[in-house]
């Protein structure tokens, strides 16, 4: 039964995929809607002395600019950590491609004429755009005292330092050690390059308004919405079809507020559709040097961990500070870690604001300390590999004091890797093996709300609040439906997207949806079953503790019932349907250094077999192999195409992705003709995904979640191959051919 | 609006059907396929010919609508993502996409789908290395190459040598 939960099925709403009928938010048909451009200066930082309108609204077709003084007074400010982010920016801008103005106009050419025609005098400032330079005595402070109100850091750049840590301070001392390795490491700035840039599109909607996004997470815009606009949740209807890709960077609120306020203004709808480079220009991943210094027993284990990561943010704050915050926080590893200390800064600085992105933190940490860990064991002569299992957590393991214990037999995924790479066994030439491990921790809190209708004829309606970004949710939840139910998948109808008709979901991230909503169906269609089995025994007049009612089949004695035929009988003449109503908390625990334990884990093991070619330094990844302990596959072919993308995306920041700024904060390599990220041309050689199950997990019959975690050991993993294949160790991502290259020609 | 904005009249084949339109002189194709024929398979990302998510087939080739003027598509014929399913029946290349799971978010799959149909009319039968040039500028952020190489190559089989 392929529909059912281990089978591969169809990708529900696949249909509409590969006949171009999939509406995302810019396919959406809105005639009469005016189009916004959004107004922009040629630098990150400038004092803005005046904006004038005048020649802009005089091009045919403009209704309107917008300026901050438009809106109101001190102007509202958003953000999911701190309301830092100025709906336009007022004063002073903070990074390049921040919005100035925004131009509403008839047509698109109008809006884009008129942009360019926005008339302002600005004084360009000296921008920080680099840790150094941030962190340098009497560096320029990108966020003002004024709005950092009572906060000890706020004279400095430092948005937030994350401290966390045990055992005995003495214990982090070099002499308790017989061998302590200490390096710096750095990550760039890459950026997320959702093949759909974010759109957004507005209409007031009688007292209220609708909002169309490509947001990952509706109902916390709702939320942002109805604060900014003093408007009760029910009179802020988001609607927020599959998005064309997410990676993180649709989880937050960035335009709408400014996109429904000019809405508001015209009485009709606006849309704003970003280009690739002001996408570029709204979201990234942090860049971050982290200095590691761990100490090793001769054995092999660990004595210490000893982490020190500051990660570049942006100009506000987004959800980066919680990126950094949760991402160390799992810093030592999946590893017995006698005493660790941790400390993450958050640092600003006037460059676009970082935001979650595949891996939330923990792929620069990640990198850093497995590369560690590759050191030490070229240094004690113990294979990398082994010098992990000897350190790797076993099942119940408090491996981080006072979080949730290791929740995996994680050695067989290790075991697995290693066994498909060959570990091991004799190379050939001019190559070289690496291996690392991974660990992010799940989500610490969740709501997730569902409602499942079993209608009159057997099929079924799920409303899940989850947003499908290709991860395959939707598929997943009606696997889930389907097989409690008893409904064939292709009757099964899952709605997503729209929060004036979807009960509340918190959010779609951290690898979630499958664990807590998909606990939510499920525990919606018990109740379905509940009552079913009221209805089972009222039919066939037995006690109703005789009767079973699981996985589409009512049981009555030896008979076995479809669903369909008990509810038929059931409902009656008048018909009507069965309501299941489900919710799955995730509660918060204050007392936690994150508010809440992990869900779960995510763990990875990535093992490379790599070529350079010393002439060019060209990296060929001959086999990568990722291996993720997922508790239960819902869907196999599903969890592979998360895996096998996350490695693809690992392989991005590891090889070639970056972002490169100048002087006066511009990223210069705006756009996909200078930001390369891997085309069918740069894929391994070899790519082989594999996965445990032991239905050990939290969700559905044992399911955990994932999509994240094949990414995060990627870079280290990589990098340990080519110091095998060369001798050169490079701690600078990515490992483009120039910076290999180079460390070949200068080895000792 | 925008009266002073040059338009010329075209005459082009959009899956079979002719369409008389008049046309900005400054729009591409895909403005034109998107804004003027509602025809929204044709995705906008990168508008510089580096993503691929626009491509569709004039004449016989692949392009990038975001690179045609639709001035230039005068007089020829196009292929869109529109035009591959017929009455509701997926082509087999379509199906395949679905059957070996090369979709994820979707976004870039119109793009790679049109790619993958010029490449079978091209090369019936592709090795894995034809594949992987033959979608080469089709970006998949999802990272599903693996996937929809294998739907490309079973619907080769498929169809028979």
């Amino acid at each position: 039964m392929n529909d059912r939960v281990g089978g591969s099925p169809r990708r529900v709403g696949g249909y509409g995929r590969v006949t171009g009928e999939q509406e995302y938010v810019a396919d959406i048909a809105a005639p009469d809607a005016l189009h916004v451009k959004l107004v922009t200066l040629d630098c990150a930082r400038a004092r803005i002395v005046s904006i004038d309108t005048t020649d802009a609204e005089r091009i045919p077709g403009v209704k309107f600019v917008m300026t901050p003084a438009h809106l109101p007074t001190p102007i509202p400010r958003f953000g999911p950590q701190f309301e830092d982010r100025p709906i336009l920016a007022v004063g002073e801008t903070r990074y390049h491609g921040e919005p100035v103005a925004a131009v509403a106009a008839e047509t698109k050419d109008a809006a884009e004429s008129a942009a360019r025609l926005v008339k302002v005098e600005y004084e360009a400032l000296p921008a920080v755009v680099t840790l150094a330079a941030a962190l340098v005595d009497g560096a320029p402070l990108v966020q003002g005292p004024e709005v950092r109100p009572g906060d000890p850091l706020a004279t400095t750049n430092v948005l937030r330092e994350h401290r966390v840590g045990w055992g005995e301070p003495e214990a982090l001392e070099a002499d308790k050690a017989d061998l302590v390795i200490e390096n710096v490491y750095d990550f760039p700035m890459v950026t997320q390059f959702a093949i759909e840039p974010h759109a957004f599109m507005a209409a007031p909607d009688g007292d209220g308004i609708v909002v169309w996004s490509t947001i990952q997470h509706p109902n916390w815009l709702q939320r942002v919405l109805s604060r900014i606009l003093g408007l009760p949740l029910s009179k802020v209807r988001v609607l927020s079809p599959d998005p064309g890709g997410a990676f993180g960077g649709k989880q937050h609120a960035k335009y709408e507020p400014l996109v429904a306020m000019m809405a508001l203004r015209a009485g009709r709808p606006v849309r704003l559709v970003l280009t690739l480079e002001e996408t570029f220009q709204a979201v990234r991943r942090a860049a971050a040097t982290i200095r590691v210094r761990t100490g090793f027993h001769s054995d092999g284990t660990f004595v210490f961990q000893d982490i020190a990561a500051d990660y570049l943010i942006g100009a506000y704050a987004d959800i980066a500070d919680r990126v950094v915050g949760k991402g160390s926080y799992p810093g030592c590893g999946p590893y017995r870690v006698p005493a660790a200390r941790i400390l993450a800064r958050s640092v600003l600085s006037h460059t676009t604001p970082s935001t979650a992105f595949r891996g939330f933190g923990a792929p620069q940490v990640n990198w850093a300390v497995e590369s560690n860990i590759d050191a030490g064991a070229v240094a004690l002569g113990i294979d990398p590999l082994e010098l992990r299992l000897r350190n790797l957590a076993r099942r119940g393991d408090p491996f981080i004091p006072f979080d949730t214990p290791a929740d995996g037999d994680w050695e067989q995924a290790a075991r697995r890797a290693a066994e498909l790479i060959g570990w091991g066994t004799p190379l050939m030439p001019g190559r070289g093996r690496g291996i690392a491990f991974g660990i992010k921790s799940g989500p610490t809190t969740g709501l997730s709300y569902s409602t499942v209708r079993l209608l009159a004829d057997g099929s079924v309606v799920v409303y899940a609040g989850t947003s499908d970004m290709g991860q395959g949710a939707r598929t997943v939840l009606a696997q889930i439906a389907a097989d409690e139910l008893g409904a064939p998948l292709e009757w099964v109808t899952v709605v997503m997207g729209d929060t004036a008709v979807v009960p509340y979901d918190q959010q779609t991230s951290a690898s979630r949806s499958t664990v807590l909503m998909g606990n939510s169906v499920l525990h919606a269609c018990r109740e379905i079953q509940a009552r079913l089995q009221s209805m089972a025994a009222r039919l066939y007049g037995v006690e109703e503790s005789t009767i079973v009612v699981e996985r589409g089949i009512v049981r009555v004695a030896d008979l076995e019932v479809p669903i369909p035929d008990v509810l038929v009988r059931g409902l009656g003449r008048l018909g009507g349907e069965l309501i299941g109503i489900g919710e799955m908390r995730k509660e918060a625990d204050p007392e936690h250094p994150l508010g809440g334990s992990a869900a779960f884990f995510e763990f990875n093991c990535t093992a490379i077999e790599a070529e350079v070619d010393r002439e060019t330094g060209d990296i060929a990844v001959i086999r990568h192999v990722t291996v993720s302990d997922v508790g239960k596959a819902l869907n196999p072919l599903q969890v592979r195409m998360q895996d096998d993308g996350a490695a693809i995306m690992g392989l991005g920041h590891t090889l070639m992705e970056h972002y490169i700024y100048d002087d006066a904060g511009r990223i210069r390599n705006l756009g996909a003709i200078d930001y390369r990220i891997p085309t069918s041309m740069d894929l391994p050689l070899e790519l082989v995904s594999d996965m445990i199950e032991n239905e050990d997990g939290p969700g559905p019959y044992g399911s955990k979640g994932m999509s994240e975690g094949a990414l995060i050991p990627v870079a280290a993993a990589v990098a340990a191959a080519v110091r095998d294949a060369t001798g050169v160790v490079i701690r600078d991502l990515p490992l483009t051919p120039e910076r290999v290259w180079a460390a070949l020609r200068d080895r000792p | 609006m925008n009266d002073d904005v040059q338009r010329l009249p075209i005459s082009v084949t959009v899956n079979g059907d002719e369409r008389v339109l008049e046309v900005a002189v400054h729009h591409t194709l895909l403005d034109v396929l998107r804004d003027d024929l509602a025809l929204t398979g044709s995705k906008e990302c990168c508008l510089v010919g580096e993503c691929g998510a626009c491509t569709v087939i004039l004449d016989g080739r692949t392009v990038d609508a975001c690179l045609v003027l639709a001035v230039e598509a005068d007089g020829t014929s196009l292929t869109t993502i529109e035009g591959l399913a017929s009455e509701g029946r997926l082509s087999p290349l379509q199906a395949a996409f679905l059957d070996h799971g090369g979709v994820q978010c979707g976004f870039c799959i119109p793009g790679q789908v049109v790619s993958a149909h010029a490449l079978l009319q091209d090369n019936p039968h592709p090795t894995r290395a034809d594949v992987d040039e033959g979608i080469a500028g089709n970006l998949c952020r999802c990272g599903c190459y693996e996937q929809i190489a294998e739907a490309i190559l079973r619907t080769a089989e498929a169809s028979g040598r």
